[in-house]
């Protein structure tokens, strides 16, 4: 066996590439707090200046208001939806439950310019109009898929006896689901909604066709890079949004484990 | 007779979701690729002409087989780039693989589309790189070479993708028995042979799964072009965005968004046939 050298070609290699990986995320956070307008080397002077002017930009605020609305509620139904099918798929081997599976996960595959003008036709078509709530049930669509893997993973992990020793006393099916399996998987529900939050907060293909006028937070930045004197501000934006993301992830991450050993939980 | 109403009203739900605003939307778009147009008259016309211009026009099937080109070398770069991070992973680093593996997944957790954006600032003609080599004295004048061109959009992509390709073969490595590797030390391979005729082949499903991780959606990418690519950077993505938002050439639009969409699900096909499905999985183990 390799004895774990701490300098090896490997772990410079890894090294390397995990720098690479931080770096323009690192430029990014940096840069919010200097103090020029353009973003250049080398740096000027440590400001707070950029996100001082996040406060008073009403059109940004809207933005994240739109962006917090969507991803609450598209999260709220995909995790609904999402456990719905997990139960259903895991707890169940009928006919019906392949072909769910295969049209549920091709959400993962397909590419997002496809959804977007796909869902245009379809709004165009049956008169919904193009808005935020348009942009929050298209992301129903691509969050499924997440909350399906992260329920379901977590249901395989517990034996349906339980379901089983709850319905031999006395409860009724959609009683044991309830106040068994139901809190059983809380954990995991919660990850599920995290993930489906950030992947709804983050998105930006779907939404910048069907958003209409209603910016979300995503189509709002993307329109302010035509203006370079708001660069400064955008990048501060970015920095906020990167942290904020990088937090909320590392702590789904965790719930999901959590989630997915029983054992450790007893 | 329970069970199946128990799963009918599970299952129902989700179904219909899927079906109302994902299947549905494909449908429609497969019945606007057959409009003469969709305001007017037009709107009722049904014809093939779509199809015929599709198949004759030289400038798409240039842009397809471009953006196929692009993806494909961002999916190689970004294997090659992965593979010694994997194997350094599950070979060399011992009991701390996974928490390194994690350390090298986070960046890629946070937005998308900023990280694209840091590209732009990095790349961009006043931009930091620029600026960082100017004040170094490397260069004597700013660059606008590193930013609007195919290149800038292979490199972002290979910055986003890298740690997505590296986890399905980090799983794959990780699943060889360590004891083929000794059998081949103890009949006499020396480790570059075990490592070319055991590890390797072993872990190529792993690999394959990491390349069409990659492969896949850039193929459909349209904002990393919009922000990094310039003119000659542009991705079929884009002339099916240029369809809807600009040209307002809806069932042409229709047609090439088909295309894509048959070629995607070809290779996702392909892809369950080449990898195992738990190496598919590799994001969430």
């Amino acid at each position: 066996m390799n004895k774990h050298k701490i300098f090896s070609p490997g772990s410079i290699y890894f090294l390397l590439m995990c720098v690479l990986l931080y770096l323009p995320i690192l430029l990014l956070i940096i840069f919010s707090f200097n103090d020029s307008t353009r973003l250049v080397f080398p740096l000027k002077g440590f400001t707070l200046q950029w996100y001082g002017k996040l406060y008073e930009n009403r059109e940004l605020l809207k933005a994240l208001g739109n962006s917090l609305m969507i991803g609450f509620g598209s999260s709220l139904i995909a995790t609904i939806l999402g456990t719905m099918g997990a139960i259903a798929i895991v707890r169940f081997k009928l006919p019906g439950r392949s072909v769910f599976l295969a049209v549920s996960a091709l959400p993962l595959v397909i590419p997002y310019v496809i959804f977007g003008v796909s869902l245009l036709i379809l709004f165009n078509e049956v008169g919904i109009r193009l808005s935020a709530f348009a942009a929050g049930l298209a992301h129903v669509i691509i969050s499924i898929p997440y909350a399906l893997l992260i329920i379901s993973s977590r249901l395989v992990g517990f034996p349906d006896n339980l379901e089983e020793a709850a319905m031999d006393l006395g409860a009724s099916y959609w009683g044991a689901l309830l106040k068994v399996t139901i809190p059983i998987c809380s954990p995991a529900l919660l990850a599920a909604f995290l993930l489906c939050f950030t992947i709804s907060f983050d998105e930006y293909a779907i939404a910048s066709f069907i958003v209409g006028t209603d910016a979300t937070l995503p189509v709002y930045l993307f329109s302010q890079l035509r203006f370079p004197t708001r660069l400064p501000m955008v990048v501060a934006l970015a920095a906020v949004l990167m942290i904020v993301t990088m937090a909320v992830m590392l702590f789904t991450e965790w719930l999901r484990r959590v989630g997915q050993s029983p054992a450790k939980k007893g | 007779m329970e069970n199946r109403r128990q799963f009918a009203s599970l299952i129902g739900p989700p179904s219909l979701y899927l079906f109302l605003l994902f299947l549905l939307p494909v449908g429609l778009m497969f019945v606007y690729s057959f409009r003469a147009g969709i305001t007017g008259p037009a709107h009722d016309v049904f014809t093939l002409d779509n199809y015929r211009s599709f198949l004759t026009n030289s400038h798409f099937h240039r842009l397809f087989w471009r953006s196929a080109l692009i993806s494909l070398t961002i999916s190689v770069i970004s294997s090659l780039l992965a593979y010694p991070l994997a194997y350094y992973l599950v070979f060399q680093a011992g009991r701390n693989r996974v928490t390194l593996m994690t350390l090298l997944i986070i960046p890629a957790w946070t937005s998308y589309l900023l990280r694209i954006f840091a590209w732009k600032l990095i790349l961009g003609s006043s931009g930091l790189l620029n600026s960082l080599l100017l004040s170094l004295g490397v260069i004597e004048k700013a660059s606008p070479m590193l930013i609007y061109s195919r290149s800038a959009v292979i490199v972002t992509l290979v910055y986003v993708w890298v740690p997505f390709v590296a986890l399905p073969i980090f799983a794959a490595l990780g699943r060889i028995d360590r004891n083929l590797l000794e059998a081949a030390a103890d009949l006499g391979c020396k480790p570059w042979e075990a490592f070319l005729r055991v590890t390797l082949p072993l872990s190529l499903p792993g690999v394959a799964a990491g390349f069409f991780f990659a492969f896949i959606p850039t193929l459909g990418e349209f904002v990393t072009p919009l922000l990094v690519g310039g003119a000659s950077g542009q991705m079929y993505g884009n002339l099916i965005q240029d369809q809807f938002m600009r040209a307002l050439n809806w069932p042409m639009g229709s047609v090439m968004s088909l295309a894509m969409l048959v070629a995607v699900i070809t290779l996702v096909f392909i892809l369950t046939r080449l990898a195992s499905v738990s190496d598919l999985g590799g994001v969430y183990e």
